[in-house]
C-alpha cells in the first residue's frame, strides 16, 4: 500500500479506566506521507480515541506509534505535539489572545524569532483567506467560519508535516461547511500535508480522503481504501450499510469526466459535406449534428436545417450545458438527464473533447 | 435641623471637620492598611489553599467547609475569642479580616481555573504547551476576571468590617462612627460612613479599572 509511510500505528488498544471493553483493540493503521486519510464510522467507533492517540491527547494502553519512523511514545509529548497540526471541532482558539497571537501560538513555543513569525503569519493568513484586518481582533469576535479558519492556520504554524483534524468542520452550518471543505481541499493541494481527519459525516469522508477508513464499534477497521473502491466493492454488510444509499451517485462525484471512457458523437467539422452530417446522424440516430471549426465546438444544428448548402453557413447554437475532463461523472449524468440532447459535451477550454451519454456513465458504475 | 435624638444642632460641623483633618487622614491611612494587609494576606493564603485544592480535587470540599465556618463567625465574637490567643492589637483584627477573606477568594481561584474552557486546554495541549506552561499562560489569564471579581468582594466586603475593629481601638473610619455613636455627635458619625462608602466605593472601581487592563479580550467581546 503506501510505501513511504508517516503515520503507522501497530497493534494500538486503548481501554478507559472504569470501562469493561477497549475503545479500541489492536489497530494497525498506515498512512502514507502526504496522504490524506479520513476516519469515519458511528459513534463509540473509537475515531476519535484513535485520533488522539497520535498525539498522545488520549496515552494509549498498549502498542506502538511510529511518526516518520519515530517513536512517538518515547518522545516527550510535547514535543512531538509541536510537530504536529491539531484541530478540533470545538477549535478551542486562546479566548485571551488575539488571532495573530493565536496563529503565532507553536512558533512562538519554537522560540522562533519576532520577524520570521511576523512573516509566517502573514502568510497564513493568506493562505487560509482571512482578511488581515482581524488579526487584532479577539476570537470571540469573528464568526464560527473564521475561527475555524484560525484553528486551521494555527495548526499549520510551524508547518508540521502532519494534521490531525477532529471533526473540524463538525460545528458550521452546511453552507459555510462546504466551503470550507473545498476550501481545505485547495489548500491541502499547496501544502501537501499527511492528514488524518475524523468525521461521522460519511460524505465528508469521502469527498476529502485519498483514502478512509471504516471504523466500526472498538476501533475494527471494517475498510481501509481509497472511496471510490469503497463505494464500489463494500467489504461487508457493515461498510453498505455505514456508505447508506445512492452508493452509485456518491461515486461518480468522485469519478472525473476525463477518466470515462468518451465517444465522439455526433460532431463533425464544419468542413465536412452536409452528406457526412446525414451519416453520422443516422448512425447515432440523432436529428441533431454538433459542429467543430478546428477542434474548437460551434455548437449544434437541427438535423432538418442540413440541406444540401455547406455546414459552414449554418448558425450553430451553443449548448447550454458542457463538462470539462475534471468535473465529476455526477454533473455529467446531471446534464444528462436535464439536456435535450441527452448528452453530455465535454468541453477543455473551448476544444471538443467528446461526449458521455446515459450508457457510458452507467458503464462507468458498474465497471 | 433637628439632629440626633432630637438635638438642635447642624447636621454637618464642617469646623469639626476641619479641626481633624489631621485624624481623618490617620485613620483613613489605618482603614487602607488594615483592608490591605488582610485582603493581602487573604489572597496569598488562598493561593495556597486554591493549588492544595486544584491539586488534590478531595480537599476542596474540606477547605470550603472550614473557610466557610470562619465566614459565619460574627466579627465581635471573633475578635472576643482571638483576645486571649493574641490581645486586643492589630494583629488581633487582621486574622479576623484576613479570614473573613478566605472563602470568597479561594472560591473564586478555584471556580476560575474550573471555568477556562476544555476545547481551549485541549488545544493548549495539542500545540505542546507543558502543563506547567499551559497554567500559567492559558489557565491563569483565562481565570483572572473571576479571580479580580472574588478579590474585588473581598475587600469591599473588609472595607466595611474594619469599622467593626473600632471595638478593638482600631476601626479606620469605624473610630469616628463609634466615638459619635458614645458622644451623640452627628458629624462624626456621617463621616465615618460617607468616607467609608466612598473608600469602598473607589477600590471597587479600581479593581473593575484593574480588571480591564488584565483582561482586555474579556471586555471586547461583542
Amino acid at each position: 500500500m503506501a510505501v513511504d509511510s508517516m503515520i503507522r500505528l501497530e497493534g494500538v488498544s486503548k481501554t478507559f479506566p472504569g470501562s469493561a471493553s477497549p475503545a479500541v483493540s489492536g489497530l494497525d493503521l498506515e498512512v502514507g506521507r502526504g496522504e490524506f486519510v479520513t476516519l469515519v464510522g458511528p459513534s463509540g467507533c473509537g475515531k476519535t480515541t484513535t485520533l488522539k492517540m497520535i498525539n498522545r491527547i488520549i496515552e494509549p494502553s498498549s502498542g506502538r506509534i511510529l511518526i516518520d519512523g519515530r517513536d512517538a511514545l518515547a518522545t516527550p509529548a510535547f514535543e512531538l505535539r509541536r510537530s504536529i497540526g491539531y484541530v478540533i471541532q470545538q477549535i478551542g482558539l486562546f479566548p485571551h489572545r488575539t488571532i495573530s497571537q493565536n496563529i503565532a501560538t507553536v512558533p512562538n513555543l519554537l522560540g522562533w524569532d519576532r520577524a520570521r513569525i511576523d512573516d509566517r503569519v502573514t502568510e497564513l493568513v493568506d493562505l487560509v483567506g482571512l482578511d488581515p484586518k482581524m488579526l487584532d481582533r479577539y476570537p470571540a469576535e469573528l464568526s464560527g467560519g473564521q475561527q475555524q479558519r484560525v484553528g486551521v492556520a494555527r495548526a499549520l504554524a510551524a508547518d508540521p508535516p502532519v494534521l490531525l483534524m477532529d471533526e473540524p468542520f463538525g460545528a458550521v452550518d452546511p453552507i459555510v461547511r462546504k466551503h470550507l471543505q473545498q476550501e481545505f481541499l485547495a489548500l491541502q493541494d499547496r501544502v501537501g500535508k499527511t492528514v488524518v481527519f475524523v468525521t461521522h459525516d460519511v460524505d465528508e469522508a469521502i469527498l476529502l480522503g485519498d483514502r478512509m477508513a471504516l471504523l466500526n464499534v472498538g476501533g475494527i477497521v471494517e475498510q481501509y481504501d481509497e472511496p471510490e473502491v469503497i463505494l464500489a466493492n463494500p467489504a461487508n454488510v457493515f461498510v453498505e450499510s455505514f456508505l447508506g444509499g445512492e452508493r452509485g451517485l456518491k461515486r461518480l462525484a468522485l469519478l472525473p469526466v476525463g477518466e470515462a471512457g468518451m465517444r465522439w458523437g455526433p460532431v463533425v467539422d464544419v468542413s465536412a459535406t452536409p452528406g457526412d452530417a446525414w451519416r453520422v446522424m443516422e448512425q447515432e440516430t440523432t436529428d441533431w449534428v454538433g459542429l467543430v471549426e478546428d477542434g474548437r465546438l460551434l455548437g449544434w444544428v437541427d438535423g432538418a436545417a442540413v440541406g444540401t448548402s455547406p455546414l459552414r453557413e449554418l448558425e450553430p447554437r451553443p449548448f447550454l450545458v458542457t463538462l470539462s475532463s475534471d468535473s465529476s461523472l455526477r454533473s455529467a449524468l446531471d446534464a444528462v438527464v436535464t439536456g435535450h440532447a441527452r448528452v453530455a459535451m465535454v468541453v477543455d477550454e473551448g476544444v471538443y473533447k467528446g461526449m458521455l451519454d446515459l450508457e457510458g456513465i452507467a458503464e462507468e458504475i458498474t465497471e | 435641623m433637628t439632629g440626633l435624638w432630637g438635638q438642635t444642632a447642624p447636621l454637618i460641623d464642617w469646623e469639626w471637620i476641619g479641626r481633624n483633618m489631621g485624624e481623618i487622614v490617620d485613620r483613613t491611612w489605618e482603614h487602607l492598611t488594615l483592608t490591605a494587609i488582610s485582603v493581602g494576606l487573604g489572597l496569598i493564603i488562598s493561593l495556597g489553599l486554591s493549588v492544595v485544592a486544584l491539586r488534590w480535587r478531595w480537599t476542596y470540599s474540606p477547605i470550603t467547609w472550614v473557610t466557610g465556618l470562619l465566614y459565619t463567625i460574627p466579627s465581635l465574637a471573633l475578635f472576643a475569642l482571638l483576645v486571649p490567643i493574641v490581645g486586643l492589637n492589630a494583629t488581633n483584627a487582621v486574622i479576623a479580616l484576613t479570614s473573613y477573606t478566605l472563602l470568597i477568594i479561594v472560591r473564586n481561584l478555584v471556580a476560575g481555573i474550573d471555568g477556562v474552557p476544555q476545547p481551549v486546554l485541549e488545544a493548549a495541549d495539542g500545540m505542546g504547551y507543558t502543563r506547567r506552561s499551559r497554567f500559567w499562560r492559558m489557565e491563569v489569564p483565562l481565570a483572572m476576571p473571576v479571580i479580580i471579581a472574588g478579590l474585588r468582594i473581598a475587600t469591599v466586603t473588609t472595607v466595611g468590617l474594619v469599622t467593626v475593629t473600632a471595638v478593638l481601638g482600631l476601626g479606620g473610619y469605624g473610630y469616628f462612627i463609634l466615638r459619635g455613636l458614645n458622644t451623640f455627635f452627628w458629624t462624626q458619625i456621617l463621616v465615618g460612613v460617607m468616607l467609608s462608602v466612598v473608600l469602598a466605593t473607589i477600590l471597587d472601581i479600581g479593581f473593575v479599572w484593574l480588571q480591564r487592563l488584565l483582561s482586555p479580550w474579556s471586555r471586547r467581546v461583542s
